[in-house]
């Protein structure tokens, strides 16, 4: 396999024109959890005329709802969650400035669509490595949403996450390439 | 009569609830181990490689393989001749869920009302329990923690008998599709056929606590266990969903007999965290 990229976050237009579908990367810097709960509430607010309770713009969102922190541990399980179901959402999120997602799992066109119309990128990193993944995230601090429990908004100090493009600001789609590649049907 | 104080199976229930969502049962790792040396895709193969390391830390450090510790579904074979003392049963299983996912620091994912207010429990219950009486004085528990990326990627159909067996792989092989990359590949397939709509949905879920390795005891179901097997690992999804030859590590079917006028089909898919555990009392 080829090196893995490293990139730090918040994500310029610069870097993110870089990444090509398919490619490894390792991300370094702060990304923000958020999950369906948060999403919904989020997006209410925007309707309601409300600020965000963070402000997103060249942010990452990572789909996660850890599993409690055990003592002495930075971050409990914390591995991606299915994507698609805040397709609903990502758009609206997209527009506010949000620059890239980390999930699992197909996204629909709308949300590849508006990826390439606002230059953002989709990354996927691997469902159920959670406690591999948990190592590359070196601090927590709980911003909004506490109510929510694993579904509350965090900000994650990540050192070298690792995940692969999977759809790029080109509006490529790594699951397409992988499925043409591989398919013997 | 032999009699059995709830407060056994409440501790057994804990127990079990952190064994399997921090322990992967060593079958699935030997599946994974040699799904890894067949694996076509670089990229695929160094994916297993990935979530065979994550069990092995998760063993070391106890702690969830998966942040998603699901839903937790418990069978219970209870014994004829067993006498329970001490309190309900059920609420017993119920405690046992909530002390293991506290104790355990395993997430709490269950939502009470569906839809309008899916207000978080606090403590993972209530528990889904499949109860069966059968001779003899023994319990058997066995817990079955659930994530949802790959519950919500189910799907359930009636079809007619004459749709037959090319019907009943067409109907898993569209399902397993659709899902593509959600359900956490290599995937278990779960496949329940006959009965009725709701005996067909609990069949298949039913067929992922089977111990990975074994087949349906009829020859004609284990048969029709390795076609689809073969070909859902033709469909490229791969492991992740990144393209390859290991899309599926399992598939298990169960069947009860159906009416003369259908043919229900339901599949089940369960993640490469294929988790499980058991213990009879």
């Amino acid at each position: 396999m080829a090196e893995p990229k490293k990139i730090t976050t918040p994500l310029t237009d610069d870097v993110i024109k870089t990444l090509h579908a398919g490619d490894s990367v390792l991300i370094t810097g702060p990304i923000y959890t958020a999950r369906d709960a948060a999403h919904k509430r989020m997006t209410e607010a925007l309707s309601r005329g409300e600020k965000l309770p963070i402000d997103v713009k060249g942010n990452v969102i990572y789909y996660v709802g850890p599993s409690p922190e055990k003592p002495g541990q930075a971050v409990g399980s914390a591995g991606p969650t299915t994507s698609g179901r805040m397709d609903k959402y990502t758009p609206t999120m997209i527009e506010q400035g949000m620059k890239g997602m980390i999930g699992k799992g197909s996204r629909s066109q709308e949300v590849i669509d508006s990826c390439v119309k606002h230059c953002a990128v989709y990354f996927v990193a691997i469902g159920g490595a959670a406690v591999v993944i948990s190592q590359s995230i070196k601090k927590q601090e709980l911003l909004a949403y506490g109510d929510l429990g694993p579904e509350a908004i965090r900000r994650y100090d990540v050192v070298d996450f690792p995940a692969i493009v999977c759809v790029d600001c080109y509006g490529n789609d790594t699951y397409k390439d992988g499925l043409a590649k591989y398919s013997k049907e | 009569m032999r009699n059995l104080d709830v407060k056994d199976v409440k501790a057994v229930v804990s127990k079990l609830c952190i064994q399997s969502c921090c322990y992967l049962p060593e079958e699935v790792v030997t599946t994974l181990q040699a799904a890894t040396i067949n694996e076509e895709s670089p990229l695929g193969k160094e994916i297993l490689e990935i979530i065979m390391k994550n069990a092995q830390l998760a063993k070391e450090t106890e702690c969830p393989i998966c942040q998603d510790t699901g839903l937790t579904v418990v069978y219970i074979e209870v014994g004829q001749e067993v006498h329970f003392t001490g309190g309900d049963l059920e609420t017993a299983i119920h405690e046992g869920v909530a002390d293991g996912y506290i104790d355990g620091y395993l997430r709490k994912s269950s939502v009470d009302d569906p839809l309008f207010l899916r207000k978080n429990t606090g403590d993972n219950t209530p528990a889904i329990i499949h109860t069966t009486i059968v001779p003899g004085d023994k319990v058997k528990l066995l817990v079955l923690p659930k994530g949802c990326g790959s519950e919500n990627m189910g799907a359930l159909r009636m079809l007619k008998p004459a749709d037959g067996v090319e019907g009943v792989i067409n109907f898993v092989l569209e399902t397993v599709r659709i899902a593509g990359p959600n359900p956490c590949p290599p995937i278990t397939v779960g496949i329940g056929i006959g009965a009725n709509m709701e005996r067909a949905a609990e069949l298949a879920k039913h067929s992922l606590t089977r111990s990975m390795g074994e087949h349906n005891p009829n020859p004609k179901y284990a048969e029709l266990e390795a076609e689809i097997l073969r070909r859902v690992n033709l469909t490229g999804i791969g492991p992740s969903g990144l393209g390859g030859t290991t899309t599926a590590l399992a598939v298990n079917i169960e069947y009860a007999p159906t009416h003369i006028g259908g043919l229900p089909v339901a599949v089940n898919l369960n993640c490469h965290a294929a988790r499980l555990a058991a213990v009879t009392l």
